[in-house]
């Protein structure tokens, strides 16, 4: 399985995740450019964190647009398997492939810390190697990260099992303590936490590692998420 | 030539707590009847007459860009700029 890591101007947990996915899971990964449109040489994308655009007009709004987005689109309609994590899952509710938005943090602090979350939907090509309801520790490192969708939307994504991660202690106001949340087909995950930081016990947690492991299990399988 | 001023709010049930930490900082100093404080956006547009009805194309910006319709409102004036 071969990842792209796209690079905005003003990412800056790219590296981080190359880290994670090369030098810790053995996996092959590329950086590749925002002006990159053709995605067709990847098994996964992984759009990484940061300050895309230096977050101009709102988080995510401008990288949309970027044209390696046109080439992420048409990935995630091929049903390949994308994930957004924290300015990610910013830029993947902007462009449309998740529903909602994120909205500054309720307290309007941005809040650096480590966060107890509940694996919600263990059955997603994310997260089989984690077990239902399991709590895991993952830093989270945001001032935008509190999740907003309307009653019709929250409804829709609790009939369909699309939530996939919870907080415990709702740190910044998300809807129903929403931490992460997957797209209908089951194919793009979008998350505030950083799974790429909680790779290695140095770094205070390995509880980050089942996403990765989780999808290099599943590549080429037919994993359904209800 | 059109002068388009495009303002963009948070929907009621959006939280804003930037315009509550203005309000909070009015009320320290002094101005204590103010009752509520929304920060938003203001954009000033320039646009030459296109083939399209103004109107539409502001909407569609307003709709892919300078709002995010999941959590914010817009409305716009638009004024015919006299030709130089």
């Amino acid at each position: 399985m071969i990842f792209a890591v796209p690079v905005f101007p003003g990412s800056n947990c790219d590296h981080d995740m190359v880290n994670a996915l090369r030098d810790v899971l053995h996996a092959q990964a590329d950086l590749v450019p925002a002006t990159t449109s053709d995605l067709t040489a990847y098994d996964a994308v992984i759009l990484p964190g940061g300050f895309s655009y230096g977050d101009y007009l709102r988080s995510g709004a401008i990288a949309r647009f970027a044209p390696v987005m046109t080439a992420v689109q048409a990935f995630a309609a091929a049903g390949k398997p994308v994930m957004g994590i924290c300015n990610g899952f910013q830029i993947l509710t902007e462009a449309g492939l998740l529903p909602g938005a994120l909205q500054a943090n309720r307290s309007a602090k941005f809040i650096c810390q480590t966060s107890e979350l509940v694996v919600r939907n263990s059955q997603t090509q994310f997260t089989t190697t984690y077990t239902e309801n399991q709590h895991i520790q993952l830093p989270i490192a945001h001032g935008e990260g509190n999740y907003y969708c309307d009653d019709a939307t929250l409804a829709e994504l609790q009939a369909h099992h699309q939530i996939v991660f919870e907080y415990v202690d709702n740190p910044n106001g998300s809807v129903a303590n929403i931490a992460g949340i997957i797209n209908r087909a089951g194919n793009v995950l979008g998350m505030m936490p950083h799974p790429e930081r909680a790779v290695e016990a140095i770094l205070g947690s390995t509880d980050g590692l089942g996403l990765f492991k989780s999808l290099l299990a599943n590549q080429g399988r037919e994993v359904t998420h209800a | 030539m059109y002068l388009v001023k495009v303002y963009v709010t948070y929907k009621e049930s959006i939280l804003d707590p930037k315009g509550e930490a203005v309000n909070d900082a009015l009320h320290r100093l002094g101005y204590t009847n103010v009752q509520s404080v929304e920060l938003g956006k203001y954009f000033e547009l320039k646009l030459a007459a296109g083939s399209r009805p103004v109107e539409a194309q502001v909407d569609e910006m307003c709709d892919r860009l300078l709002a995010n319709v999941n959590m914010e409102t817009y409305r716009y004036e638009i004024t015919e700029l006299e030709a130089l």
